[in-house]
């Protein structure tokens, strides 16, 4: 393994981490679309809280899919077509709800602004569960061949393991999505995002010992990597912690980077468990490596320059667009 | 099991095919209306003519709901590659992977950014930096198409790269070479000025029946002259660069160039070019034509004089070439109908849209009545507004379709590519439903522009972050954090 190699697979990571740490929120906050917001005058105010932004949040994912592609194909193609079907889903659910902003804002009828806040809302639900669901499976092995393809059956990734992960990182984006809603509204929106957050931590607490439990069955994370993993798992459950105490002691800012970094641990977990593979196959012989998937020095070498000088560019930019848009919207008055 | 007579690579065809003409009814109607836009906004800012800001807003209402289903339709484009042609990425994840990367990281940040603080700070920054997202949002797409045609211009004329012995794969040597691709250069200002000219007769169609109707007779008539001053200068750089275009590909890919033509035999120095024609694609040969001498050489050299080879003459040439690699049961003919009718409406088209806009700015004078008098003239440039989108994909059909049966020139088939591991039953799902939901959301977006055509420019921007009564509140005032 080169250490351009290594550098890129730790980039993919990060970009990953971006991705849930941000559209975490979004797909939260795309999850209260309905019961959460009571009224459609709330329903405005809690899409709008995320308005500018789903979209900017979203280029993370097809950047960390671009990057994967242009650091290692290998790895790119085998998970693609691999899980063919779940991310066929994920398309479907992230077309929905993406157009969903839009397209209820401009429905006459109440029967279609109903239609596309369930777009909404089940489109942010499934996006999250599936993306749970793809990368719990995939550290539990599949089937893949000599030539790294991957035909899996259904029960290879929908069973117990990879249906509480996806569960798991479902209810961490809603508190995620929750705590952002603490943070960017005032009035009745605010307390009830608290309350919610009140009676949801212990739900995500118990998902989470269950999860780490599947773990160290599920995968040979702890026979591999006992010291990292056990601490990372450590570390998730005290960014929860951290975040949950935010809760109670009613600290906005600390339960949002507590659930925040809760998101990125578990992308650190995964990350960390698969070095020096990619993919993991049943058949070790076949798992995909870092050092055979990736692209030619030449390549890596080429997008690692033109993103060091893009990425802080883009970054300042980005966290620039999040600090216009910085203040809070209040709470519609209630009418009846 | 049923037998439908369904493969993996029909369906993964006919799915790129789908997927990509839909997202590009999108793409070139976003770019070209944010450039409108930016015009409009740049003119409100130089001007202070209220008019103006309220074009911007009005037309930058259609430009946020394709923008909407444009990038969303989009994602399935980026995952098709991996889903559906897994061997594809493989081989050319070296030179494919890296444009695709740079385009999300120096394009879609750059657009999905500005775009959020265009549409909800109207009144929050002076006019200037208003204008100037929106001009960052146009440039953000524009570089987003760059690099997706850098990829393109790989798969039709490879440069830049060698093959590793070891992996067989194409391994990138020359990024200047990759993105010096002359191929490239001719491409990206056409796809360009072909979207410039999509909005702008989109725009001046939907102006043309409100003008009908007599409805904001002054608002239209401002935003039909924006319009087709643009279509002009633009449709005119899309015949120019079109023109380009083609004569690069008599050397380079003369496949392609001659299906264009419907060439089956070389072409004699009398240069007959087929205005229309019939083919027998079977027996290879011209059925019937309708020829008219010299203009075959004014288009391919722009001379009187000189050949063209035919389809025939090609088929051999390419089979002396790439027997040795890949057998010498490959056929090369491309899909000649389509190519040949294909060109035809797309320079037709671009000519036509050349002449409405010349027409329609004479009759469009500031002290004319005119064109509310010629009211044939305002229902033809009424129906053309869907003509463009027509156009754009009989122009990707002769760019695509012209390059069978390669989906890497000279390098690597189309049949080699799909995904081996993805089952016939999940194409056809996958199909089926992408399919509904095109239709869906294509008859939504047609319904939206129509609906806010009708409901008029003078409706208030309700986007606006600081609009309504969500009142906004600092975080840091007392009273953020009072609980009542």
């Amino acid at each position: 393994m080169t250490s351009l190699q290594f550098l890129w697979f730790i980039l993919i990571g990060v970009l990953f981490s971006g991705f849930f740490f941000l559209e975490g929120f979004d797909f939260g906050v795309g999850m209260l679309v309905k019961s959460f917001a009571k009224t459609s005058d709330e329903r405005d105010v809690v899409i709008k809280t995320i308005g500018p932004h789903w979209d900017g949040n979203e280029v993370w994912l097809i950047t960390a899919g671009g990057a994967m592609f242009a650091s290692f194909p290998m790895w790119y193609a085998t998970l693609f077509s691999g899980f063919y079907l779940v991310l066929f889903l994920i398309l479907a659910a992230l077309i929905f709800r993406g157009v969903s902003f839009e397209f209820r804002a401009n429905m006459k009828t109440d029967t279609w602004r109903n239609f596309w806040e369930w777009a909404s809302t089940i489109g942010s639900f499934c996006a999250a569960f599936l993306f749970g669901m793809l990368f719990t499976a995939m550290i539990a092995g599949m089937p893949i061949d000599k030539n790294g393809d991957m035909t899996a059956h259904f029960g290879d990734y929908v069973n117990l393991f990879s249906v509480v992960g996806g569960v798991a990182v479902t209810v961490l984006c809603l508190v995620h999505g929750l705590n952002f809603m603490r943070l960017k509204t005032t009035g009745s929106l605010r307390e009830r995002a608290l309350a919610w957050n009140k009676i949801l931590y212990p739900v995500l607490f118990a998902g989470e010992v269950v999860f780490a439990i599947l773990l160290f069955f599920s995968t040979d994370f702890f026979d591999k990597k006992p010291m990292t993993t056990t601490a990372i798992v450590v570390a998730l459950v005290i960014f929860t912690v951290l975040a949950y105490w935010g809760v109670l002691g009613n600290h906005e800012w600390l339960s949002f980077i507590g659930s925040g970094l809760s998101l990125i641990s578990v992308v650190v977990l995964i990350f960390n468990g698969l070095f020096p593979r990619v993919m993991i196959a049943n058949n070790p012989a076949n798992s995909l490596l870092i050092k055979n998937s990736s692209n030619s020095p030449y390549t890596l070498h080429l997008m690692t320059i033109l993103t060091f000088t893009i990425l802080p560019i883009v970054l300042i930019y980005f966290i620039w667009s999040y600090w216009v848009f910085y203040k809070r919207l209040a709470s519609p008055k209630q009418s009846a | 099991m049923l037998n439908l007579g369904l493969d993996i690579l029909g369906l993964a065809r006919f799915q790129f095919g789908m997927t990509t003409v839909f997202h590009f009814f999108f793409v070139p109607f976003s770019i070209g209306l944010a450039f409108v836009v930016a015009v409009m906004e740049t003119m409100y800012a130089i001007k202070g003519d209220e008019d103006y800001k309220k074009m911007a807003q009005f037309w930058g209402k259609m430009f946020l709901y394709s923008f909407a289903v444009g990038v969303v339709t989009g994602i399935i484009q980026e995952f098709q590659f991996g889903m559906n042609w897994s061997e594809y990425s493989r081989f050319m994840g070296d030179i494919f992977g890296a444009p695709l990367a740079i385009e999300a990281l120096a394009a879609f940040f750059l657009e999905s950014t500005f775009i959020g603080m265009w549409m909800f700070t109207w009144d929050r920054f002076n006019k200037w930096v208003h204008t100037l997202f929106i001009w960052l949002v146009m440039f953000g797409s524009s570089l987003s198409a760059l690099w997706i045609l850098a990829a393109n211009s790989f798969m039709q004329n490879p440069l830049g790269y060698i093959i590793n012995q070891k992996t067989g794969h194409v391994q990138m040597v020359s990024f200047g070479k990759v993105i010096g691709n002359p191929q490239l250069w001719n491409e990206f200002p056409h796809v360009i000025f072909g979207a410039f000219v999509t909005a702008a007769f989109v725009i001046a169609g939907c102006s043309a029946w409100r003008l009908l109707k007599k409805d904001h007779v002054g608002f239209y008539r401002k935003s039909l002259n924006v319009a087709l001053v643009i279509g002009l200068i633009f449709s005119l750089g899309s015949i120019a660069s079109g023109d380009l275009q083609t004569r690069y590909l008599i050397n380079n890919q003369p496949m392609k160039f001659a299906a264009m033509e419907g060439l089956y035999k070389n072409s004699t120095n009398k240069g007959e070019w087929a205005a229309v024609s019939g083919f027998d694609t079977k027996q290879h040969k011209t059925t019937w034509s309708v020829d008219v001498p010299y203009v075959l050489n004014l288009l391919s050299y722009h001379k009187t004089t000189g050949t063209v080879k035919g389809m025939n003459q090609v088929n051999k040439d390419m089979h002396a070439k790439y027997d040795k690699k890949f057998g010498s049961d490959m056929n090369y003919y491309v899909p000649t109908k389509t190519l040949f009718w294909s060109f035809r409406i797309m320079a037709g088209a671009g000519a036509l849209f050349a002449l409405l806009a010349i027409v329609g700015l004479i009759f469009n004078r500031k002290r004319s009545q005119l064109i509310m008098k010629q009211r044939w003239f305002l229902y033809i440039l009424g129906l053309c507004l869907w003509l463009p989108f027509v156009v754009n994909t009989a122009g990707w059909f002769v760019t695509e379709f012209g390059r069978y049966p390669w989906i890497v020139y000279g390098l690597l088939t189309i049949a080699d590519a799909v995904s081996p591991n993805v089952s016939v039953a999940s194409l056809l799902t996958t199909n089926i439903v992408y399919f509904a939901m095109f239709a869906i959301m294509g008859l939504i977006m047609i319904i939206l522009c129509h609906r806010t055509l009708k409901a008029g420019p003078d409706v208030e921007n309700t986007d606006g972050y600081a609009a309504g009564d969500t009142k906004e509140l600092d975080p840091y005032s007392k009273g953020a954090f009072n609980h009542d």
